[in-house]
């Protein structure tokens, strides 16, 4: 079952929070990773793969680099999830 | 700024050991002769030979948020707990270059090593691609292995720029880092280095490596009588995780801030075996070498000498080598050197053991006490005809006066370390 906006960004929080220890309600859709919630790119790695996971999407390498913030993310999601 | 041959003083000290999670505890731990022996609980350990370990008193996680400690592995851990008690122990709040901070980061160095590296992450790793594949494989596995990153991560810490170094010397890495720190004073590119050992191998490769190479205790039954140097029934040693740390500084610069000063940082003697790859020489020549190479290099008088922290580790070969070494060289000195095997209670902590052990001989100076060695309860004949001993309970020191005090360490590969340090 495919997740809805507010679910992504919970489920984003959750991670960012378990990865960069930021709390979860800083985690919104205009945050951007490495500029408000200290994801730099090894971490960003780490955050990509458990979104991977968590929602049951692919996300390419290539595409990681366009994902900046939250927002960009969770659409990314939205449009690929299985 | 190019003077050479300073005087190279300690400043802070740090640890965290299987006794305690500071220098402190650690301390009154080793002078109550305490054991931090314990059995290994975990599932992996049922089908060790070796089911015991010196392991850490205070985990790092509950010390390390979360987020920082998740990308370090738990050897970096440790020397960054270490490292920040030293750092504040000397009295520095902020870091090289913060706002608020004198220390010119430019002046300033890292020196901290093991004798392993991030072995626990490694094989974790190599856990995670086998059972959950490429893809989980952690971003941060390179990082948090490499042997350096203690120090890196150290200097990140305190803000070194003059240069961050990890000598590797297997069991005696923690003490060539102190070696290598005091010649970076010494010889005018530093004038602030924060320089130990640390180790986390307590893990199942590791343990069973060791065990198979005959080289630890399998005396599973009295884990705290386990680790005994210089007893007639020693059988290995015992492997012990933890960090120390100290900071060393040049003495002007200590007074010029007006430091604490623990001890003065004499200078090292460093040599090799050239024997066997992890046999040590029987008549400790290779020891005897190093320690005639400190005497012939550093202005220090045998007569001065009180203490030793020995290398002692409870192997049957090593622990009497090392004592017919000192007594080649220093002769009836070596009748007033109070020998403590620090190892009968930590364990030992392999790369971490050096820096553990600076910090048990800055201290013992300080405080004018020599810790025990705990589980003598048969002495080997070799080593009381070769040294005094400290058994049982700790001795006080001359309390009045300027003394003198070794740490030895050697390691797999036949390096040779020893530090001296005296009273100021």
């Amino acid at each position: 079952m495919a997740a809805t906006q507010e679910e992504i960004v919970a489920g984003l929080a959750d991670i960012v929070n378990e990865i960069a220890g930021i709390p979860v309600e800083d985690v919104q859709l205009d945050k951007s990773f490495t500029d408000d919630l200290d994801v730099d790119s090894l971490s960003m790695v780490e955050v990509v793969v458990a979104a991977e996971e968590r929602f049951d999407v692919k996300i390419p390498d290539d595409d990681v680099k366009n994902l900046k913030t939250v927002g960009d993310a969770t659409d990314y999601i939205l449009k690929h999830q299985g | 700024m190019s003077s050479t041959n300073r005087t190279v003083v300690v400043t802070g000290i740090g640890a965290t050991t299987p006794l305690g999670g500071d220098a402190a505890s650690t301390w009154e731990g080793l002078i109550a002769g305490r054991s931090g022996v314990s059995p290994l609980e975990q599932e992996w350990a049922a089908d060790q030979a070796v089911r015991i370990a010196a392991q850490i008193a205070v985990e790092p996680t509950e010390v390390i948020p979360r987020p920082q400690a998740r990308r370090l592995d738990r050897s970096a851990q440790f020397a960054l707990i270490a490292a920040q008690q030293a750092w504040a122990d000397a009295g520095f709040t902020e870091k090289a270059g913060a706002e608020g901070s004198d220390v010119d980061p430019d002046r300033l160095g890292t020196v901290i090593a093991s004798g392993i590296g991030g072995v626990t992450t490694l094989l974790d790793q190599y856990d995670v691609l086998k059972e959950k594949g490429v893809r989980r494989v952690s971003p941060h596995t390179v990082p948090m292995l490499m042997p350096n990153s203690p120090s890196a991560n150290v200097g990140l810490l305190v803000g070194a720029r003059a240069g961050v170094h990890t000598p590797v010397s297997a069991c005696a890495s923690g003490a060539e880092a102190i070696g290598y720190a005091i010649e970076m004073i010494r010889s005018g590119r530093a004038d602030i280095v924060v320089a130990g050992g640390t180790e986390a191998a307590i893990h199942p490769l590791p343990i069973a490596a060791f065990g198979n190479m005959m080289a630890m205790s399998k005396n599973n039954d009295d884990p705290q009588g386990a680790s005994r140097p210089y007893d007639v029934a020693r059988d290995g040693f015992v492997l012990g995780e933890g960090a120390g740390v100290i900071v060393l500084e040049s003495a002007e610069h200590a007074a010029r801030r007006g430091a604490r000063v623990y001890a003065e940082a004499v200078g090292q003697g460093i040599s090799a075996d050239s024997h066997d790859i992890v046999q040590p020489e029987p008549e400790g020549r290779g020891i005897a070498h190093a320690l005639q190479n400190l005497l012939d290099n550093n202005d220090l008088d045998p007569a001065e000498i009180v203490h030793v922290n020995a290398h002692a580790t409870s192997t049957p070969a090593g622990d009497v080598a090392e004592l017919k070494a000192l007594r080649k060289v220093f002769g009836d000195d070596t009748d007033h050197f109070a020998v403590s095997a620090t190892k009968s209670m930590t364990g030992h902590l392999l790369g971490g053991a050096g820096g553990v052990e600076s910090v048990a001989t800055v201290l013992a100076l300080y405080h004018r006490v020599a810790p025990p060695t705990i589980n003598v309860e048969n002495l080997d004949p070799e080593a009381e005809a070769n040294a005094d001993i400290v058994r049982g309970e700790a001795r006080k020191l001359p309390v009045e006066g300027r003394i003198a005090a070794l740490n030895d360490s050697f390691g797999f590969g036949g390096h040779n370390v020893v530090l001296a340090f005296r009273t100021v």
